[in-house]
């Protein structure tokens, strides 16, 4: 039995989001942001910034206490996000393993494994990186090469194969993948979801520059890799599901909070305020476009609070995740598109542009995750209904 | 933080819903193009249900509820394209008479739950006339001011009551609840014929005056927000119905010896509109509780910030549904003999009434730069 609609926060929401905003006044670094996290140094100081959240338990809030959260539900999560983007708090460098692996260990990991694996992705230790693409396997992911066979000791699997695009891979200390251990099974079926510690021996990694010159991402090669048994997430041959609730994650209510396009919008907004002030006739033709991201921005945020309300009441997130993945990586760039028309012929500056970082990085957004063509596919095919081409 | 509807509410939605699937076909909207009528037995129909009188207090008859019990309802009309003026009656009249209680307004919100009459609502002033009418009174009138003309009010063909404002520069607006005998009404020809346009003459007297100065300019925006969300509502169910007749269509139109929504082409149009689509709803949902629970001073700012939100999604959201479906429909969507049009020309005239997405934008960016 649903309640009455009621879009204030409780009392014990505003109370925790006091107790968020305190303990982030007084802990994020002063002076704004880390060195970039695509380089060694910039790494490993925002690793150290995951353990200062979790020494606090504010790295992982909404897990059970038993992991090292605070077991709130998602509204807190959301109001958590919120304080984070509003105090400019670094980046999360262990949000692949935290916002994608983390929802999937909870849903198909054994005891063993949950007890293994969360406390130190929850403390920054074991930062994880994804082994999903392949040179010949992107949008088509099913078409992966990538395999495991059974080892000789037949306590484990040998890998072999190439994954590309690992996000974080060149710093990362493990990985989580897809590999084909039927060969002979359709090509959906024989899949096996592992979990990858990337100093194995047989494992190189190979740092990718990406458009920024930084080294975003990696290719992981594979040659006879040894894992074991216990490090199989979910069913030998079932791992395309289990890589679906990942995915899930990564396009739906995980991943992207809206709390990170609700204050760059803002930004954008002060942004269009002071070139309005100074240039009106520059600014003024950008008006309807600074209107229509701040306006992206919010409907992103009520949506995700409807959403969680439907989640809360026992319902669950399937196909939208792929629409909300479209809206979230199109505000985005929307939003920085903004900015870089609003800085005019500034916004090629490399020095204390943040608006130009956040711009390249937006323009990942409609390509990773699932390219927004295959999610429109998704749209297509599992919310309406229309036939698979 | 609690963003859902009730069980209850849900259920009053699919009651709505399955008395106009029977009750509001296309075959019936097809009537109601060749014969626009005010009231009809479908009115009644959602009299006795309570629908109507919605917004009215149980004093009156009504069920003394609020927007964020009606807008499911709303959505649902728009989905049907009722043809009757729900959201003038009972979302614009009922709630702004509930709101600012007037000795003369008890009758009409009585007569409004009973399902007795339906009301017009102007989204403009009144002019002062420049050739009074037959039927009116003298050409100074009864208050002074002299025959009004109010132009362009949506559903005013047939109407048995019209709120009609006088805001000029320089006066102190007025708010007036004008019976029909008191008007004339000139028929405006528009696209969708149901819209029943019409330019009215009126006299103001004392007593249609329901509200002055600033108790009438509260009320002038009240019923801006509360008719921006409203048509906002509608909107997403005709944006709904658009999307689903084409989907329908595309599943079952055959070229090149496939469907045609098997083609990515079709596929990407359909889901960019759907996209669009899921993002407005919970914009109109928020707005719509905004109206009925964020009315202190400090809030109605942010109130009016959300409608305005709301409406320039849905507008934006049932453009898209509309171009979208036209072109999957191809040549046939073209025809008078589609359905399609019956839908499609409701959705062009929802989406530029009570302002256009462009002009919401406007004030919306307006707002944010008065902040701080």
């Amino acid at each position: 039995m649903r309640g009455a609609m009621d879009l204030r926060f409780s009392d014990a929401e505003e109370e925790f989001r006091s107790e968020a905003r305190r303990w982030l006044a007084a802990n994020v670094p002063r002076g704004g942001t880390l060195p970039s996290l695509d380089t060694a140094a910039g790494f490993e100081a925002h690793r150290a910034w995951e353990q200062t959240l979790a020494a606090d338990r504010w790295s992982v809030v909404s897990w059970p206490e038993r992991y090292g959260g605070r077991g709130v539900a998602i509204v807190e999560w959301l109001v958590f996000e919120e304080e984070y983007w509003r105090a400019r708090a670094p980046l999360r460098v262990g949000q692949n393993g935290i916002f994608l692996l983390a929802p999937t260990l909870f849903e198909f990991g054994t005891e063993e494994q949950k007890e293994r694996f969360l406390p130190p992705m929850a403390s920054g230790e074991e930062i994880w990186c994804q082994g999903w693409s392949e040179p010949d396997a992107g949008s088509d992911l099913a078409g992966i090469r990538s395999r495991a066979v059974r080892a000789p000791g037949d306590d484990g699997w040998l890998l072999s194969g190439q994954k590309t695009w690992a996000s974080r891979g060149a710093f990362a200390d493990w990985c989580f993948g897809l590999f084909r251990t039927d060969p002979e099974a359709e090509r959906h079926r024989g899949l096996t979801y592992f979990l990858i510690e990337l100093r194995s021996p047989g494992l190189t990694v190979r740092p990718i520059p990406q458009i920024d010159g930084e080294t975003g991402f990696a290719e992981l090669f594979f040659d006879d890799v040894f894992v074991p048994d216990g490090q199989v997430l979910g069913d030998v041959g079932r791992g395309w599901a289990v890589a679906m609730a990942t995915a899930g994650s990564e396009r739906g209510l995980n991943l992207r909070s809206p709390a990170r396009y609700t204050e760059a919008a803002d930004r954008l907004v002060a942004l269009y305020r002071s070139v309005l002030a100074e240039r009106p006739d520059h600014a003024l033709p950008h008006a309807e476009a600074v209107a229509q991201s701040w306006i992206d921005a919010e409907t992103y945020r009520l949506n995700t609070y409807w959403t969680a309300s439907r989640v809360l009441a026992g319902g669950s997130v399937g196909a939208e995740a792929s629409a909300n993945k479209i809206h979230w990586s199109e505000t985005d760039l929307a939003i920085h598109r903004t900015a870089m028309d609003l800085l005019g012929p500034e916004s090629e500056l490399q020095h204390d542009n943040p608006w130009l970082d956040g711009y390249l990085f937006a323009l990942a957004g409609p390509i990773y995750a699932g390219t927004n063509e295959i999610q429109r596919n998704v749209v297509a095919e599992r919310l309406l209904g229309l036939p698979r081409g | 933080m609690q963003f859902s509807f009730s069980d209850q509410q849900l259920e009053f939605r699919d009651t709505v819903r399955h008395l106009l699937d029977r009750e509001c076909t296309a075959v019936d909207l097809r009537v109601a193009f060749s014969q626009p009528v005010a009231r009809t037995p479908r009115w009644r129909a959602l009299a006795e249900l309570g629908v109507v009188g919605l917004t009215v207090p149980e004093a009156q008859g009504g069920l003394g509820l609020g927007m964020t019990d009606l807008v499911l309802l709303l959505e649902e009309a728009g989905r049907a394209g009722l043809p009757e003026p729900l959201l003038e009656t009972t979302a614009l009249t009922g709630s702004l008479l509930t709101r600012a209680p007037h000795a003369a307004t008890g009758a009409l919100l009585s007569a409004i739950a009973a399902g007795d009459i339906t009301a017009a609502v102007a989204p403009r002033g009144a002019r002062a006339a420049t050739d009074a009418p037959t039927g009116c009174s003298g050409a100074r009138g009864e208050t002074g001011l002299g025959i009004r003309v109010t132009d362009l009010v949506p559903a005013a063909v047939g109407a048995d009551v019209l709120l009609l404002t006088i805001d000029d520069d320089g006066r102190r607006p007025e708010l007036h609840a004008v019976r029909a005998a008191q008007s004339e009404v000139t028929p405006v020809p528009t696209l969708d014929p149901t819209r029943r346009m019409g330019n009215v003459s009126w006299d103001p007297s004392p007593s249609s005056r329901i509200a002055v100065g600033e108790e009438a300019h509260l009320a002038l925006v009240d019923l801006a927000d509360l008719a921006s969300v409203a048509t906002a509502a509608e909107l997403l169910g005709l944006a709904d119905r658009l999307i689903a007749t084409t989907t329908a269509y595309a599943r079952e139109r055959h070229q090149f010896g496939k469907p045609i929504g098997s083609f990515q082409a079709v596929k990407h149009l359909l889901a960019g509109a759907q996209v669009k689509l899921e993002f407005a709803r919970p914009a109109v949902y928020a707005a719509a509780w905004s109206l009925d629970e964020a009315r202190e001073p400090g809030e109605r700012d942010r109130t009016s910030r959300s409608a305005s939100l709301a409406k320039a999604c849905a507008s934006d959201a049932a453009a898209e549904a509309a171009r979208v479906s036209l072109q999957v429909h191809g040549a046939v969507g073209y025809t008078w003999e589609c359905d399609l049009q019956l839908y499609l020309k409701r959705a062009w005239a929802l989406a530029e009434a009570w302002g256009s997405a462009k002009e919401h934008r406007r004030r919306i960016l307006a707002s944010l730069l008065d902040e701080r």
